[in-house]
């Protein structure tokens, strides 16, 4: 084709996709060093790597492993900038993440974060997140599995396409099962379309083991295999008391003692969500605190009484009746 | 408008220009994307001025944020009829509006045959014109363009 003799507004540079490349000089490798961007601080200052980092270690509580592995990925961008200053090519790092952890540690919640991330960072275009779960991917008959899984890949395109549960995808126990047919689609996207998009699995770890053994293809081409711990016990109390203040409520005396009290034996109970459970078990306090003030029908309650959660308020909960249930004589 | 000194198919938007290279078609649509449109991947080889509706190749695309998508299955398309017209297509659903807000030939065969002009005589020696296109003298399927 022909290269036309005109110029489309806003082109001035051939189709560059990547938004951190809009702030970037434009690249020229006859001429070197277009504008003199040679140190870290130099690119830091055009793009939003520094911000973004602190903004991750102020928001998120824990998670040390997994600030790490963002820090890690903010740091080559700005180096791969150098690179491409001095006229040294760099592909495009491959992003795709898989979470695993125990329920509550914070997979989908980072996640969410992760595509603003990646788009202040510039690897992804928009920074959207598409959430799906196995039921948005995979058909009910034959021939509906394809049109479906493409189509949320296009949605997500510029963004991230986050998988939730998705060993799901995968039933060995039926041969015929569409879900094969899905993740030959996801693996070829994820192969082809590395700049468009990012794919994020997200699940237990035994399970997304099992998914990862029996699909080695899907296991090779995430590059980041990123593992949740649980919250230790102070974590946890942090948590409570980032999400009340979230929430405009406060502990009152003796409340704060008595929810790390909470903590300590809630872990030890089944089915503990880390976080979740943490989250679950304010929202039943706030429960008690508001049937609490509604007994008291002709007083009149100040700011400081509708926000306090007393101490009373979380030691109605079961979690120490059955502690001390079984509390050894 | 059937006729230019191109000798080519001048319908919808940039057709009197010359062919969008992939990086401006991605730009006009992420304009459109960034509109609110819904793209369209639509193709026909017969090119009819009244020839208005053209084959779907597949469904209307809602929801997209990004170019990329639409470049994708427009890649398809040609892969699939690399001698077919094949148009982009942008649905405006805002209420009131409720119609195509964009469309451009993003894909056309290597050779365009034109258009003769048909003489139809009628009654009291009156003529009747129209045009056909040389295109469609072979059946639907097997007009290569060339």
């Amino acid at each position: 084709m022909a290269s036309p003799k005109y110029t489309i507004p806003g082109t001035a540079q051939p189709f560059a996709p990547v938004s951190a490349a809009d702030a970037s000089p434009i690249f020229d490798a006859t001429a070197g060093v277009v504008n003199g961007v040679r140190t870290v601080n130099q690119v830091l200052a055009q793009s939003q790597a520094g911000a973004v980092m602190d903004e991750l270690e102020r928001d998120l509580i824990g998670l040390a492993p997994i600030k790490m592995r963002i820090r890690d990925i903010a740091a080559l961008l700005v180096i791969d900038k150098l690179r491409t200053d001095l006229g040294l090519a760099a592909a495009a790092p491959s992003l795709h993440m898989s979470f695993t952890g125990n329920p509550g540690t914070g997979k989908t919640t980072v996640a969410l974060r992760m595509a603003e991330i990646l788009h202040r960072l510039g690897y992804v275009r928009k920074g959207h997140l598409v959430a799906v779960t196995r039921d948005d991917l995979v058909g009910q008959y034959i021939g509906h599995t394809a049109p479906k899984t493409k189509e949320v890949v296009k949605k997500a395109m510029g963004g991230v396409l986050f998988i939730d549960e998705a060993y799901y995808l995968y039933r060995p126990e039926n041969e015929r099962d569409y879900g094969q047919e899905a993740i030959e689609i996801l693996l070829q996207v994820m192969e082809n379309q590395r700049d468009d998009l990012v794919v994020i699995l997200a699940g237990y770890k035994d399970r997304m083991d099992t998914f990862f053994r029996s699909n080695p293809g899907m296991s090779s081409r995430i590059a980041h295999h990123l593992d949740f711990p649980d919250y230790p016990q102070s974590d946890l109390l942090r948590i409570a008391e980032r999400m009340l203040q979230q929430q405009n409520y406060q502990f009152g005396p003796g409340a704060r003692e008595a929810f790390e009290q909470y903590i300590g034996y809630r872990i030890g109970q089944e089915h503990f969500a880390n976080a979740r459970s943490v989250r679950n078990a304010l929202d039943r306090a706030r429960l008690r605190q508001a049937s609490r003030l509604f007994a008291d029908r002709d007083r009149e309650y100040t700011a400081e009484d509708l926000t306090t959660i007393a101490e009373p308020d979380i030691r109605a909960s079961r979690v120490f009746q059955i502690a001390a249930a079984h509390k050894p004589e | 408008m059937i006729t230019n000194p191109a000798g080519r198919i001048t319908q919808g938007q940039f057709s009197f220009l010359p062919d969008l290279t992939d990086a401006e078609i991605a730009l006009q649509v992420e304009y459109g994307l960034n509109k609110g449109y819904a793209w369209s991947v639509e193709y026909t080889d017969d090119p009819h001025p009244r020839n208005t509706y053209w084959e779907m190749f597949g469904m209307p695309m809602f929801d997209l944020r990004d170019a990329a998508g639409v470049m994708l299955e427009l890649q398809n398309c040609r892969r699939t009829f690399p001698r077919h017209y094949i148009r982009l297509m942008a649905f405006d659903s805002t209420r009131g509006v409720e119609s195509i807000a964009m469309s451009f030939m993003v894909n056309r065969p290597q050779h365009e045959p034109g258009f003769g002009l048909v003489r139809q005589e009628s009654r009291g020696r009156s003529i009747r014109y129209t045009i056909h296109s040389y295109a469609t003298d072979a059946p639907e399927g097997e007009r290569d363009g060339d």
